[in-house]
């Protein structure tokens, strides 16, 4: 890639930070240059992001239909899978997914929850009535 | 407390890591194309049984930690890397480096990472950073890929260095023991022994799903994903490939590039005029692996999407094979003495 062609399409890390790119010169030498990022880049990160709401919309549903307990959803909305929610509280697998039952659930106790929260980084009330705050 | 240490922005996090400790037993010598390609860093891989974030899992350089290890190996320097199970004592230790005047390299994760924009903050676990310093509760971090360098509070930092899941970093810490400098005639060596590793891993490594032969079955693989996964989740492992190849930290072109400058740099030091041709050779590789970007982008953004169009984009990773294992054939080639 010529120095000339490196992309500026500004990207939602270009408003923070530049990042660096190595492209060539006039006489084909390589040089660094900063970015402000590349439009096929941010298409392809509003793609998995769009599939992350996906998911957070339809868990949310299913918790909605008492199908499912709200730790599926905090999961969807901390991009985490059971495995790294077990190594973040403690719990085992098969523990978390019997606490992804809604009565479960319901019977955890507050020293369970806090571990939940925990991982999630939120309040003990915000997984009980599903409300993120984004940070 | 502060010890005295220029931030110097680097495309990617190990490398700029690696080549920033190693700056002063280098008198800045050792950039980070150098220590890109004595840590032997260009690679591809496609592990088609595991999933990352829900795709497919990817890579376009070596395992974490490896390029650290390697370069200061091939360079004769011994490395401290301390791993600890309580978090006290992570930072105990950390305090004890800084103390002494030591900047120290540490393995974090991303997904709790405070000053990265959100969209940009998954589960990964295998970013690098530099700490150098602490003035109240704020760290002084030396984040390679940032313009410039940052802090972080106790409770962050602690946060990210015993990040959980897949490769977690467990506040794992690494510096050069020594300050002894580095020589010419070592820089020399090792460069030579970073391309030998290289080719041994990109042409030679078992199994088909990696090296030269990795790049070329990804190619055969894709051109079934619009059958074996439908139109949607086969735009969301294409969007992933790309995230792979072009995110920050690769440079651009899925590494190719920085390898291209580092044989470059390996010519200035070895004068073997084939370098010079090889590293045109990286750059139409990288080239192509950008345009075959450009060509997934067009499948997940919904303007392409016929079997043709997915054909097409295999035959592109086919032919960066072919390129690639042409390359590091040519580099096997070489004589050294």
């Amino acid at each position: 890639m010529k120095k000339e062609n490196v992309p500026q399409d500004l990207s939602s890390l270009g408003k923070i930070t530049k990042e660096i790119c190595y492209a060539t010169d006039k006489s084909g030498k390589y040089v660094t240059e900063l970015s402000r990022g590349w439009e096929i880049k941010i298409n392809a990160l509003d793609v998995a992001w769009e599939d992350i709401e996906a998911r957070k919309a339809r868990a949310k549903q299913q918790v909605l239909n008492n199908e499912v307990s709200p730790l599926l959803y905090f999961m969807e909305y901390r991009l985490m899978d059971i495995g790294i929610l077990s190594d973040y509280t403690g719990f085992w697998k098969w523990q978390i997914k019997r606490h992804l039952k809604p009565e479960v659930f319901k019977k955890l106790s507050d020293k369970d929850l806090k571990k939940y929260a925990e991982a999630f980084n939120v309040k003990i009330e915000d997984i009980k009535t599903m409300s993120v705050h984004e940070d | 407390m502060k010890i005295d240490f220029q931030h110097i922005q680097s495309a990617h996090c190990e490398s700029g890591v690696t080549s920033s400790l190693l700056r002063q037993n280098s008198v800045n010598k050792i950039t980070e194309p150098l220590a890109f390609g004595i840590g032997a860093g260009l690679f591809f891989v496609y592990v088609p049984f595991i999933k990352i974030n829900n795709g497919p899992a990817i890579a376009f350089r070596t395992f974490p930690g490896v390029i650290f290890k390697r370069t200061c190996e091939a360079l004769g320097i011994k490395v401290i890397r301390k791993k600890f199970r309580s978090k006290e004592q992570a930072e105990s230790f950390l305090m004890k480096c800084l103390e002494e005047g030591i900047p120290v390299g540490c393995q974090v994760g991303v997904y709790y990472l405070s000053y990265f924009p959100r969209e940009y903050r998954f589960h990964f676990n295998a970013h690098n950073l530099i700490v150098y310093g602490k003035e109240d509760d704020n760290f002084l971090i030396s984040d390679p890929v940032m313009e410039n360098a940052t802090t972080l509070t106790t409770y962050e930092l602690e946060r990210v260095r015993f990040a959980k899941g897949a490769l977690a970093p467990r506040g794992q810490i690494y510096y050069p023991q020594s300050q002894d400098i580095i020589t010419d005639d070592q820089i020399k060596k090792a460069i030579v022994s970073g391309i030998k590793k290289n080719v041994y891993t990109m042409l030679s490594i078992p199994g088909s799903f990696a090296g030269v032969k990795g790049i070329k079955y990804t190619g055969e693989k894709i051109k079934n994903w619009l059958d074996k996964l439908g139109p949607q989740k086969a735009g969301l492992y294409l969007a992933q490939l790309v995230r792979m190849q072009e995110e920050i930290g690769t440079g651009g072109g899925g590494f190719r590039y920085i390898y291209a400058a580092f044989l470059q740099e390996a010519h200035a030091y070895l004068k073997k005029d084939e370098l010079l041709e090889i590293s045109k050779t990286f750059t139409q590789a990288g080239d192509l692996w950008r345009t075959s970007a450009v060509q997934a982008a067009g499948i997940f953004k919904g303007r392409l999407g016929s079997q043709e169009d997915f054909n097409l984009m295999g035959d592109y990773l086919i032919e960066i094979s072919v390129i690639e294992k042409e390359a590091f054939l040519a580099l096997k080639k070489i004589k050294w003495h």
